[in-house]
C-alpha cells in the first residue's frame, strides 16, 4: 500500500469503515510508515477533542412550537368515519364466514405488536431508562433475568463483531412482562426484545419499518425476538443474524 | 474503489417493507407516528441546518419547512432511519436556499474555492514534523467556528460523520456520491480543519 492510498483509508480506520483485509493492509503500512503512522495520531486525537466537545445546537422551544402548532390537528370521528365502519364490520362478518378472518386478524394483531415494541423502544430513549442491569459483561446480565422472566433470554457478546452489550431492562409489550437487552452500535441503540411465544415454530427473519425504525423479528425455539434501532437495514440484519448464530450455538 | 466495505453495511436491497396501508390510517393517527418518530430527531436536523446555512434565523425556517414536507411525504416514506431520511429532505431545502442565494458573490467565490480544494493534492502543506505535532484543545464554541468556515461539500460531510455519526453508506444516499467520493471528501475535510486549527494556535502564542 502506498502513501496516497493510505492517507484516505486511514480515515476509513478511524471510522472503523474498513473490512478486515484492508484494516490489517492499512495497519501494516502505518507500521512501517512514520509519517502516516503520525497521521493517523493526529485524526485521531482531533477526532476525540471533537467527540469531547459539545458542537450540536438546540433547536430553540419556539421553533419546536411552530412545528407543533404546524401539524393538523387530531383526528374527530365524523359521520362518514363511522359509516366506514360500519361497512368494515359486515367485510369482516363475511371473512368470518370464510375463515379468512383468522389471517387477518393475526396480521392486525403482528403490525400492533411491531407498533409496541417501537413504542417501548422509544419510551426506553426518551424516559432515559435504558437499562435495570448495566453491564458490558453477558455473565452479569444473563443471571439478572433470572426470578425476573419466566424464560431465559440468551445474552451474546457481540463487541468483537462491533455490537457492544450495554446491559438487560425489564419491559412491557403485549401486556406481558418482557426482556430486554441493549446494544449499541456506534451512536444507535438497539433493543433486543425477548419474550416466550405460544407455539414452537420457528420463524425466518423479517425486516420491518414501522414509525421510522427497522425491526428485524424472528422466532426460534419458542423464543420471538424482535431487534429494534434507527440502525439501518443492513446492519440491523447484520446483528439479527449474529445473535441468532450465537443464540444457535449456546 | 469497490470492495472496501463491511458487506453488512452495503447495498440497499432486502431492505425490509413498511407497515402496509390498508389500515386506512387517519391523519391524527398518522401525525402521532410521525411526531412520536421525528421529534426526537428536532437537536440533530437543527445542528446540521445550523452548519449548513450557518444563520440561526435560516436555520429555524429551514427546518420547519423540512418537518412539514417530511409529513406531508410520511406516507411514501419506507425507511431506513428517519434521521438520515430527514437530513436528504433538509439537505434539499438548504440547497435551494442556495441557488436562492447564488447572485451574491460571496456563494459563487465558494463554490470557486470549494473546486480548487476539492481538485487539489491532500498534502500540499506537509508539516515539517508531524510527529512532533500536538493538537491543542479548542472549546467547543472555537470548534464549531473552524467546522462552519469549511466550504460547503466538506462541511457537510464533516458534520454528518463526526456529528451525526452516520455510516458513509447513510452520508452517500443522503449527499448521493458514491462511497468512494465520501471517503475523499471526508479526508479532505479533516486535513481542511486540521489545518486551520493548527493556525488557529499561532496567535495565542
Amino acid at each position: 500500500m502506498t502513501c496516497d492510498e493510505a492517507e484516505i483509508l486511514l480515515h476509513a480506520l478511524l471510522d472503523d469503515e474498513l473490512d478486515a483485509g484492508h484494516v490489517r493492509e492499512v495497519e501494516a503500512h502505518i507500521a512501517t510508515c512514520q509519517r502516516c503512522a503520525a497521521e493517523l495520531n493526529a485524526y485521531r486525537d482531533m477526532r476525540s477533542a471533537m467527540a469531547t466537545s459539545d458542537l450540536h445546537f438546540t433547536a430553540p422551544p419556539q421553533l419546536r412550537q411552530r412545528i407543533e402548532v404546524a401539524f393538523p390537528k387530531a383526528h374527530t370521528p365524523n359521520r362518514r368515519a363511522v359509516l366506514k365502519g360500519f361497512a368494515m364490520g359486515s367485510v369482516l362478518s363475511a371473512l368470518a364466514a370464510t375463515g379468512l378472518v383468522v389471517v387477518v386478524l393475526r396480521h392486525e394483531d403482528e403490525q400492533r405488536i411491531l407498533s409496541e415494541v417501537v413504542s417501548a423502544h422509544l419510551r426506553a430513549l426518551q424516559a432515559g431508562h435504558l437499562t435495570d442491569v448495566l453491564s458490558t459483561d453477558q455473565h452479569t446480565v444473563k443471571p439478572w433475568f433470572n426470578g425476573r422472566l419466566d424464560v431465559a433470554p440468551p445474552v451474546v457478546d457481540l463487541t468483537a463483531q462491533g455490537f457492544t452489550l450495554i446491559g438487560g431492562r425489564l419491559d412491557h409489550v403485549n401486556g406481558r412482562t418482557i426482556g430486554a437487552i441493549v446494544y449499541r452500535r456506534r451512536t444507535h441503540v438497539i433493543n433486543l426484545f425477548v419474550a416466550q411465544t405460544t407455539n414452537a415454530e420457528s420463524r425466518m427473519a423479517k425486516i420491518e419499518t414501522v414509525q421510522g425504525f427497522n425491526i428485524r423479528h424472528w422466532s426460534e425455539r419458542g423464543l420471538t425476538y424482535w431487534a429494534v434501532s434507527d440502525l439501518n437495514a443492513d446492519e440491523l440484519a447484520d446483528f439479527g443474524s449474529k445473535v441468532e448464530l450465537a443464540a444457535g450455538a449456546s | 474503489m469497490p470492495g472496501l466495505w463491511k458487506p453488512g453495511s452495503r447495498a440497499s436491497a432486502g431492505k425490509g417493507k413498511s407497515m402496509p396501508a390498508h389500515r386506512a390510517d387517519d391523519d391524527g393517527e398518522r401525525t402521532r407516528r410521525f411526531r412520536d418518530a421525528a421529534l426526537p430527531c428536532l437537536d440533530d436536523v437543527y445542528t446540521l441546518a445550523r452548519y449548513l446555512l450557518r444563520d440561526a434565523d435560516a436555520a429555524e425556517d429551514a427546518v420547519q419547512e423540512c418537518y412539514l414536507r417530511a409529513l406531508k411525504h410520511f406516507d411514501s416514506y419506507r425507511g431506513p432511519a428517519i434521521k438520515p431520511w430527514l437530513f436528504a429532505i433538509l439537505r434539499n431545502i438548504c440547497h435551494a436556499e442556495f441557488a436562492r442565494r447564488m447572485n451574491s458573490p460571496t456563494a459563487i467565490a465558494e463554490i470557486a474555492e470549494a473546486e480548487s480544494q476539492e481538485a487539489a493534492p491532500l498534502w500540499h502543506e506537509a508539516q515539517a514534523s508531524p510527529e512532533a505535532e500536538l493538537l491543542r484543545r479548542r472549546d467547543a464554541t472555537t470548534i464549531q467556528r473552524l467546522v462552519s468556515a469549511l466550504a460547503e461539500p466538506f462541511r457537510e460531510i464533516l458534520v454528518l460523520r463526526e456529528m451525526q455519526n452516520l455510516s458513509y453508506r447513510e452520508i452517500s444516499d443522503i449527499v448521493g456520491a458514491p462511497i468512494g467520493t465520501v471517503m475523499s471528501r471526508l479526508a479532505r475535510a479533516r486535513a481542511m480543519l486540521r489545518t486551520a486549527w493548527m493556525a488557529e494556535e499561532e496567535p495565542h502564542k
